[in-house]
């Protein structure tokens, strides 16, 4: 879409600016004059170059034919990202904010169209890192498919945050006669993943340092909505999908349980772990199922479809390790057990708060 | 109590102060060997398999016994099968 | 993963559930009097939890959660002190990450750090010691906890502190011992157990002929006992073999870590800077003669609790707590007034609820499915 209208053919509309010369954000970046915007324009504008952010209005502007032609519900998403370190194996901040709120608006059976970009800068911050954040941004959303829009910039005094915060805002439109949702979980369903667990939170842990641990475990990090479409064209009868980022497998799978008021059983034999994901839990004493991942959904699906919408996510490059990794029950009400491979039951319950590592 | 987990010593890290790289299924960490060199020199603990806690090998872990562990639980398995064919074909 | 896998293999279990139930049949234990068996350690709760063993045992044998939680045990006064010592300007208070949420008399080192102490979790006392090494102008205290399987890592970590003449390092020493707990246990009146599973990571350092007087004196038997859920059943089939034979005898299934006379070196680290309290306070047990160590005289100059002005009151336990009931087996944890309701892993109360290996945080969060449905039943009752 950028290819058609360059940025050159759109910047006539406005005074051509210089470009940023300093090494480093300060405070004059965001202070509304002729630095902040030359910030926005060579570091940002730059990086998204659309047709709908070249004109820089206070909005982004679109016909709303244009939006129906995908479906006839708008899905609207937001999510703030805080990542530490910015840098990790298999992405960084940028990567991780268009996935997050792209497969938010996947999940619903929305087709993502627009993101906006609102960026909180710490003084300081090298101006050739928030290049670099701002092009991973723009790659992911060409792979996404969608496009940023709309943006904000402000930059604030040494330690009021921590180098860089990122809030992104989503778009998406829904396709006609979609509807899903946690509470549709129904006796009989089977409950899918599409791959490995746990990869983004022990790639995020190991790359913090403190822990002195070396792994090649990357971050899962994508946008899952190509995946999304081939589940939804094979199996259009699909119930609910989330991702499983913060809290895990264990906290989406109770989530669905409580709000459908049925009970979920998986196999631990059957959910996809890495070798490396669980020695590195072995050694700090965590559990696979609470850690987060950025590449993941659980889905629910019709049990006599499960073989189907596993096979189709299995297609996708994202999707090679999918599984079934288990069934809803009636009862308990809310409860999520685990078969354990050991051959012993087990219940998997919401965490109380962080998982911390342990030595006990 | 003590959470303790099976590493294989892949490299000698710092030999004045008794540091080893030990691998737990491809995650690496340098622990403190101090426990288990005994008197051999240091070098030698290169390839052995040890209980890492705490970023400290506890224990070279004993092969045989492990072994020998797995053996009884085998015996005790097919013993419970012969005990179960004994009785199916007594009752045939 | 070698050395775990192969003691994780399902079709094993069958058979020692197998050889399990047909003692419990020869034994004719009755439902009404069932077993208690205690695993003194909380890696052995978080096992039993983790694989869901104790749903796999007949219910003619009932785990009982014993005290091995070191996390679990630290009474409110030494989180406070811990507090005070983080709380001290120019301190980076290093820790363990289990320690984080136990709560004090006013906070835990979590609220702490939010109220802005510099407290760092750390993997290793010797990621604190290179924290030492990278911040000389900062000073380092490690909060040093747990039983003879910790204590040698960091009396290992504060012998290379000296070696390498580091000033900015030292260590909040709270490491117990074992047999005097396991006496203390042994010793009261009511006690209610056939047989314990004994600690196997620290029985690597420890050895295992310490434990001779349960079995001659006590006439009880005990198994040292690996971690893997194979480990346990096996254990728990070893201690009913004892118990079938007539026997109380002292016996090692974990063969592969255990040495019979544990590890000389880490013993000897041990001695070297630590010598015996003589007592210790613990949650939910109350004071303990010689259950402790603090540092020698020797080692002054890395111990944080000579080097800092501690609070070091001691803070009684909740009222309503029946913590210890729950360690001697006399009751079990949802049979506690407070159980589920002020005691949640949320707002703990007593130390069981504190750490995922406390037994009655592992009922809250894992669930003992049998246990929970007696519970069920019991309230609709």
């Amino acid at each position: 879409m950028t290819k058609q209208e360059p940025l050159s053919t759109l910047r006539p509309q406005r005074k051509i600016r210089d470009g940023i010369h300093v090494a480093k954000v300060s405070l004059a970046h965001g202070g509304g004059g002729k630095a902040m915007r030359d910030l926005i324009d060579d570091v940002f504008v730059q990086a998204f170059d659309n047709p709908a952010l070249a004109p820089l209005e206070d909005q982004a502007r679109f016909a709303l034919s244009d939006l129906a032609r995908h479906g006839d519900r708008l899905a609207f998403t937001s999510d703030s990202f805080v990542v530490d370190p910015l840098e990790f194996p298999g992405g960084d901040i940028g990567k991780l904010a268009i996935c997050g709120t792209v497969n938010d608006l996947a999940v619903g059976g929305a087709k993502p169209l627009y993101l906006s970009c609102s960026v909180i800068i710490e003084e300081g911050v090298d101006v050739a890192f928030l290049r670099k954040i701002a092009a991973s941004m723009a790659k992911t959303a060409a792979a996404a498919g969608v496009a940023i829009v709309t943006g904000d910039t402000k930059v604030v005094t040494k330690g009021a945050c921590d180098k860089l915060f990122i809030n992104t805002a989503g778009i998406g439109i829904i396709r006609s006669g979609m509807d899903l949702g946690a509470h549709r979980a129904e006796p009989g369903d089977a409950v899918l993943v599409n791959g490995l667990l746990g990869d983004h939170g022990a790639a995020i842990l190991a790359a913090r340092g403190d822990l002195r641990l070396t792994t090649a475990i990357e971050s899962d990090c994508a946008p899952l909505n190509g995946l999304i479409d081939a589940l939804i064209e094979a199996c259009p009868q699909v119930k609910f999908m989330r991702d499983a980022t913060r809290g895990g497998l264990a906290t989406v799978l109770n989530e669905i349980a409580e709000a459908s008021g049925i009970g979920i059983e998986i196999e631990e034999r059957k959910t996809p772990l890495r070798e490396e994901v669980k020695g590195f839990c072995e050694i700090l004493g965590l559990d696979p199922l609470y850690l987060a991942n950025e590449g993941k959904i659980v889905a629910v699906v019709p049990g006599h479809l499960a073989e189907v919408a596993r096979a189709a996510m299995a297609a996708h490059p994202l999707g090679r390790d999918s599984a079934i990794i288990g069934h809803v029950l009636q009862g308990p009400a809310g409860r999520v057990v685990m078969q354990t491979h050991f051959g012993g039951k087990r219940i998997v319950d919401m965490l109380v708060g962080e998982q911390l590592p342990r030595i006990c | 109590m003590c959470l303790g987990i099976p590493g294989q010593i892949t490299a000698i890290s710092d030999a004045g102060r008794k540091l080893a790289m030990v691998d737990v299924s491809g995650v690496k960490r340098e622990v403190n060997i101090a426990c288990i060199i005994g008197d051999r020199a240091i070098e030698d603990c290169i390839g052995d398999w040890v209980l890492v806690h705490v970023g400290f090998a506890m224990s070279v872990i004993d092969e045989a016994q492990a072994a020998e562990t797995l053996r009884i639980l085998i015996e005790l398995g097919e013993a419970q099968q012969e005990i179960a064919a004994m009785r199916t074909s007594g009752r045939a | 993963m070698q050395y775990v896998d192969e003691f994780r293999d399902p079709d094993k279990a069958a058979s020692l559930i197998a050889a399990i139930n047909e003692l419990i049949q020869k034994l004719a234990i009755s439902r009404d009097k069932p077993l208690h068996i205690m695993e003194v350690c909380g890696g052995h709760t978080h096992a039993i939890f983790r694989y869901g063993i104790s749903n796999m045992l007949p219910p003619e044998i009932e785990f009982v959660h014993g005290p091995g939680c070191p996390v679990c045990v630290l009474p409110m006064g030494r989180v406070d002190d811990c507090v005070a010592i983080a709380e001290t300007p120019g301190v980076i208070f290093t820790t363990f990450g289990d320690a984080m949420r136990v709560p004090g008399s006013k906070k835990s080192l979590l609220q702490a750090k939010a109220d802005g102490a510099d407290i760092r979790m750390v993997y290793s006392p010797l990621d604190a010691l290179a924290l030492a090494r990278d911040n000389p102008d900062r000073e380092v205290v490690f909060f040093g906890l747990g039983f003879e399987t910790t204590a040698p890592s960091t009396a290992f970590t504060v012998l290379q502190a000296e070696a390498e003449g580091l000033t900015n390092f030292s260590l909040f020493c709270n490491h117990i011992t074992i047999i005097p707990t396991m006496r203390a246990i042994l010793q009261s009146p009511e006690l209610r157990i056939d047989g314990f599973l004994g600690p196997g990571h620290v029985s690597m350092v420890i050895g295992t002929k310490v434990y001779e007087f349960i079995a001659a004196h006590y006439k009880k038997p005990l198994v040292v006992a690996g971690f893997e859920p194979l480990d346990v059943l096996q254990s728990v089939w070893l201690v009913l073999k004892q118990i079938a034979e007539g026997r109380a005898e002292i016996e090692n299934q974990y063969g592969r870590i255990v040495p019979p006379d544990g590890n000389k070196a880490a013993l000897a680290a041990i001695t070297r800077v630590f010598e015996t309290r003589d007592f210790f306070e613990w949650r939910g047990l109350g004071s303990i003669e010689h259950s402790g160590v603090r540092m020698r005289e020797a080692y002054v100059r890395f111990d944080a609790e000579r080097k800092f002005a501690i609070p070091s009151l001691q803070v009684e336990d909740p009222k309503a707590c029946e913590c210890g009931e729950v360690l001697k087996g006399l009751i079990k944890p949802w049979q506690c007034k407070v159980f589920g309701t002020t005691c949640t892993p949320q707002t703990p109360l007593g130390a069981l609820m504190v750490s995922s290996e406390g037994a009655c945080a592992a009922y809250y969060q894992y669930g003992d499915l049998e246990g929970l449905r007696d519970r069920r039943a019991a309230d609709a009752a």
